[in-house]
């Protein structure tokens, strides 16, 4: 006979019971994740139905978007979206690469602290906050800018802002016409872009920055040892090196600006025309939803609107996965 | 003979400490000398001296006079980027330019120094890849990338590298400490050819290779260079009681 005490337990130990309530709870949190991705892309589908089924493809090609006899089309909103949303990454990065490489490189550490600390700091400063500084701050700039353009010592000036109005009435816009005033109120494109250019700065500056120090020693050294200056070095070295990873910080802020809602919505202008100055009013369509969506009663309307977030859920899955393949391609491999 | 290269009372610092103290050596060209030493003994702090390393270091220092060809590299005015093309110098881990080809890495510093004819910088690369015993393994696949190569082919690459600028000195920091032993042997073998066409220090942390390698040894210590000699004299009758102490494995 056994002794009883020796016997293996049969019933489940605690932790081997805690292990499996654990398991669960994680399955559960997880779940809830997709979840949300499922029943929200499903909800927008079901929202955007009816304005779908009424415009078809037309909504993404037409260019009228009017609530009063219920005609709405995205094209203008679309574009305002990608032009916005470029504009600011072409103009940032930049900026963004050369902020990094100015505290990861240059700056003596005294400095390089407090300098990356604000450049991170420059993304926990609400959306709102963004946009009333654009509104009474830069705004006045432009203005003054646009208000100068037209003064009567330049009639040529005045002369192509007649010509450019008149096509702009036909709602058209030439190259020439799209760098001409159309008002004097600041607001607008341009500033949309400003304001999104400084939004966005901190997510490829501070993600470029970490990349660039992570750059191994011994790569700067290679390039050091052949005979380069710093300035080679950092060319040739460590920036392809780090090139995948701000890449990544690139798409990041991507992101950010095709989403960024408020601030744009304050100082866009909020005009559903097509596209005709730079300066001049338009619409994003994440400023089309927040400006429109409560007063959007009508079925139509509403559907219309829930649509341009369909749209925007789409670009924006669309632009991250298009990062991946990016990165994955940029990243060097195999370092031994 | 001239010595290609000369310390004369080096000390390097870093900060307040001080890793080398008072070094005095000489190299002759067309040889392959060894610095051998336990951990932390200032041999990879020397060798980085030569190339003039330490100036990206902030707070390292370099005093006293190494000099290269009878000049002296940290004389006022001597331009170090100018100077490094002169001493190549070959890493602990196999660093290629991973973004790079094959091709791009070996005549990286042929660009750096302006080099852009396209069949001249073939024409080195080829000769270099010939003297880095690479050649004939990369030979078809020069355009793909260097991190497709081996460890060991990874680190003749960068010897290939560093050779195509014609360094008169080849900095070694213990250059087959990350390979495997063929791939070791095949660098110690490569490194007797070399001395055809340069001068060749090496750091090591493994004793028998730098008996199998080298034509003089300097023995390091807590920052001392305690002993300098032929490499057959260096183990089989050192003069200091410390270098035999190492030599014969009872420390380090």
């Amino acid at each position: 006979m056994s002794d009883p005490a020796r016997r293996l337990p049969t019933r489940a130990s605690m932790s081997s019971g805690s292990d499996r309530a654990f398991q669960y709870l994680i399955l559960a949190l997880a779940s809830v994740i997709v979840l949300v991705f499922v029943v929200s892309l499903y909800l927008l589908g079901k929202d955007s139905w009816p304005a779908l089924q009424r415009f078809g493809v037309e909504f993404f090609t037409q260019r009228t978007w009017n609530p009063v006899n219920g005609t709405f089309g995205a094209a203008a909103m679309i574009t305002g979206t990608l032009v916005t949303s470029f504009a600011a990454l072409i103009i940032s990065v930049p900026l963004a690469i050369a902020s990094a490489l100015f505290v990861a490189e240059y700056a003596p550490k005294w400095l390089a602290n407090p300098v990356g600390y604000l450049i991170e700091l420059l993304a926990a400063i609400p959306s709102v906050v963004y946009g009333l500084w654009a509104l009474f701050v830069i705004a006045p700039v432009l203005a003054r800018w646009q208000i100068t353009f037209f003064s009567p010592e330049y009639p040529e000036r005045l002369a192509l802002y007649t010509k450019c109005a008149g096509i702009w009435a036909n709602d058209q816009t030439t190259l020439q016409c799209f760098f001409v005033p159309s008002s004097g109120a600041g607001r607008g494109l341009a500033l949309a872009i400003i304001i999104l250019t400084v939004m966005i700065l901190p997510y490829t500056a501070s993600v470029a920055r970490d990349v660039i120090r992570l750059v191994p020693a011994d790569q700067r050294e290679a390039m050091y040892a052949l005979g380069a200056t710093k300035w080679e070095v950092i060319s040739r070295a460590i920036l392809p090196y780090a090139r995948a990873g701000i890449m990544g910080g690139v798409i990041l802020a991507l992101g950010r600006a095709l989403g960024e809602t408020l601030a744009v919505a304050m100082v866009i202008g909020d005009s559903q025309d097509i596209l005709k100055s730079l300066w001049g009013n338009a619409s994003t369509m994440a400023s089309v939803i927040a400006n429109q969506f409560g007063d959007a009663q009508e079925l139509l309307h509403r559907s219309s609107v829930v649509t341009l977030g369909f749209i925007l859920f789409f670009v924006s899955v669309a632009v991250n996965l298009l990062a991946r393949v990016l990165i994955g391609r940029l990243t060097p491999k195999g370092v031994k | 003979m001239t010595p290609i290269l000369s310390a004369k009372n080096v000390n390097i610092f870093y900060g307040d400490k001080q890793a080398v103290q008072n070094v005095n050596l000489d190299v002759q060209p067309g040889t392959v000398n060894a610095l051998i030493g336990p951990s932390g003994c200032g041999k990879t702090t020397f060798l980085r001296a030569i190339n003039r390393m330490h100036d990206l270091t902030p707070g390292a220092r370099v005093s006293g006079q190494i000099l290269l060809d009878g000049e002296n590299i940290y004389a006022p005015g001597v331009d170090p980027v100018a100077m490094r093309r002169r001493v190549g110098m070959v890493f602990q881990k196999p660093n290629p330019f991973p973004t790079m080809s094959v091709f791009d890495n070996v005549v990286a510093g042929l660009k750096l120094a302006g080099m852009r004819n396209k069949d001249q910088l073939m024409a080195v690369a080829e000769r270099s890849l010939k003297g880095a015993a690479l050649w004939e393994e990369v030979r078809e696949r020069l355009n793909t990338p260097a991190t497709g190569l081996s460890g060991g082919q990874q680190q003749r690459l960068c010897i290939a590298r560093a050779l195509a600028v014609d360094p008169e000195i080849l900095l070694m920091d213990e250059p087959t400490s990350a390979l495997d032993p063929s791939s070791t042997a095949k660098i110690e073998e490569l490194m007797t050819d070399l001395k055809k066409v340069t001068t060749i220090i090496i750091v090591t942390h493994n004793m028998h290779q730098a008996a199998r390698v080298s034509d003089t040894t300097s023995f390091f210590l807590v920052g001392d260079l305690v002993e300098h000699g032929p490499t057959d004299q260096l183990f089989q009758s050192p003069r200091d009681e410390r270098t035999e102490a190492y030599v014969t494995g009872r420390f380090g």
